[in-house]
């Protein structure tokens, strides 16, 4: 009864491997939006910036065909079990990377202005915390469409390396704004840049938080291990005011 | 800054099969075989009803869920050649002792089919049947009472109360499934055994079914067998999945049709049996 797993319903498999296949589309995208929004950053090149801000478009346009596909599975097959979950997974999924996408494209809006601004030193800090992002969104995507929940554990537990890279560069670019008051303005978008970073790892997480739960029924109700301080963080000037 | 690392082991991610351990049983079932002649239909079932749930009994065709369901009243005594084996207890008293007379038991333990079945009698007899023949209403006030009470809880009264004296068959199909149930309620019993009560119902009238369903349940326990497992999943909180005449799983119906435990009853309620 078990044979190939297929339903009985052909058209059934084939609305799951499509849903498989636009998350997998729309991941992609996104993570070429991050990519391609540092890289934008790095170069300083506002006008690819632009691109980016226009290319989010598609991404919004796969959410929508995810959920159409998903509510129309949802009234159509009424799904059970690991259906169900499957499809409740992707639906959340989907907004996740549409999320990433979203932070992706405000990255590319602040390198518009950035690119305005004399360059300071925090932005190679910033594509040292972009890597550890990206790896952190392909390998939840991975865990997502390979259906690996040991690699998704992994993504859960390599979160908090995203958190302390954001805690670091929290407390440099403070620094720079102390040092000189005309880094404020460059800081301040790299600050919103750090934490959009933050976010999207957080996103990641949750990606593989929903493979968990297509895998085992249950989203994983621990707590899982976090170390972003920049919350807590309070520095101090060196100059004291004592006359 | 010191940081604290939780754990990432995941802790119970999966509710127990079965949580409502702790709810008073109606049924308590054990090693439950049954045969028609030398072809056994039902293996080893260990399957208890909880009081004032609705279970679900669900599985493909001949996996035994109405078999099973029609142990509960002996209503397979009525087929020559089915035997059936192991112990069947409704709260404490064994159903197959010798000393259990069949017809008390099944006032105790209703049942309502497929088909709806009304006497070809009134409205109003219909109702009336049962509690006369089983003493519970003698005088014209007392039946008066049952016929209209019984009515009430089906759901059925506002629209027969002008005409009780009708025949039950003129009254569509859902009407007369309504007045079945009332019927089997009048005569006051523990548990009402249905057996697909709504596969002959249109959508409205399976929904005012399913909604009496839900209501019944505060003062009875109910057992269905369903081919319909959206309706299993609407209206039970346990349900209960046979298959070849294994009882292959049990438990929480949200669980059941959330994340079932055994590949056979993920299979078929995906729909990829066969």
């Amino acid at each position: 009864m078990t044979e190939n797993n297929k339903h009985i319903v052909k058209e059934f498999d084939s609305e799951l491997r499509r849903l498989d296949n636009l998350i997998a589309e729309l991941g992609g995208l996104a993570e070429r939006q991050l990519a391609d929004s540092i890289d934008a950053l790095v170069r300083r090149n506002a006008e690819r910036a632009q691109e980016i801000v226009s290319a989010d478009e598609r991404l919004d346009d796969l959410e929508r065909q995810i959920d159409h596909l998903g509510i129309d599975m949802l009234i159509r097959r009424q799904p059970m079990a690991n259906d169900l979950r499957l499809v409740i997974a992707a639906l959340k999924t989907a907004s996740i990377l549409e999320r990433i996408g979203d932070y992706a494209k405000n990255i590319a809006k602040r390198t518009v202005a950035l690119s305005q601004l004399p360059n300071v030193g925090s932005v190679r800090s910033v594509v040292r915390m972009a890597d550890r992002t990206q790896t952190q969104i392909k390998v939840a995507l991975d865990a997502y469409l390979n259906r690996d929940p040991d690699l998704a554990e992994d993504v859960r537990a390599s979160d908090q390396e995203i958190d302390s890279l954001h805690t670091s560069l929290f407390r440099e670019l403070l620094t720079y704004m102390m040092e000189d008051p005309r880094n404020i303005t460059a800081c301040t978008h790299l600050l919103f840049v750090a934490k959009n970073l933050e976010r999207m790892g957080d996103h990641a997480t949750s990606v593989a938080e929903n493979l968990l739960f297509l895998v085992h029924g249950a989203s994983p109700v621990d707590a899982r291990p976090k170390r972003d301080a920049a919350h807590y963080t309070v520095i101090e000037p060196k100059n004291n005011e004592s006359e | 800054m010191a940081m604290t690392t939780a754990t990432t082991e995941i802790t119970g991610t999966a509710p127990p099969a079965d949580d409502r351990s702790n709810q008073p049983v109606a049924f308590k079932t054990r090693d439950v075989c049954v045969f028609y002649g030398d072809k056994q239909a039902l293996f080893d079932v260990d399957l208890d009803i909880n009081e004032n749930q609705v279970t679900a009994l669900i599985g493909p065709s001949g996996c035994g869920k109405s078999t099973y369901l029609r142990c509960l009243n002996r209503m397979n005594d009525t087929i020559d050649i089915c035997r059936v084996t192991g112990k069947i207890e409704l709260h404490g008293g064994d159903i197959y002792d010798k000393a259990v007379d069949v017809v008390h038991l099944r006032a105790r333990v209703g049942m309502v089919f497929q088909k709806p079945n009304p006497f070809p009698k009134s409205i109003y007899d219909n109702v009336a049947y049962g509690p006369r023949i089983h003493g519970i209403a003698t005088t014209k006030a007392e039946t008066d009472e049952v016929v209209h009470n019984s009515l009430k809880k089906a759901g059925l009264l506002k629209e027969v109360a002008d005409r009780l004296d009708q025949p039950g068959t003129g009254l569509s199909g859902g009407q007369q499934q309504r007045l079945c149930i009332a019927r089997a309620i009048a005569v006051q019993p523990e548990v009402i055994l249905m057996d697909e009560p709504c596969s002959a119902l249109d959508p409205i009238a399976t929904a005012r079914i399913e909604e009496l369903i839900d209501e019944l349940r505060d003062q009875f326990t109910i057992v269905i067998v369903t081919h319909s497992m959206q309706q299993a999943a609407r209206v039970s909180q346990r349900t209960a999945f046979f298959h070849l005449g294994d009882l292959v799983e049990v438990g929480d119906t949200s669980k059941i049709f959330n994340s079932p435990e055994d590949q056979r009853t993920q299979d078929y309620i995906t729909g990829r049996f066969g």
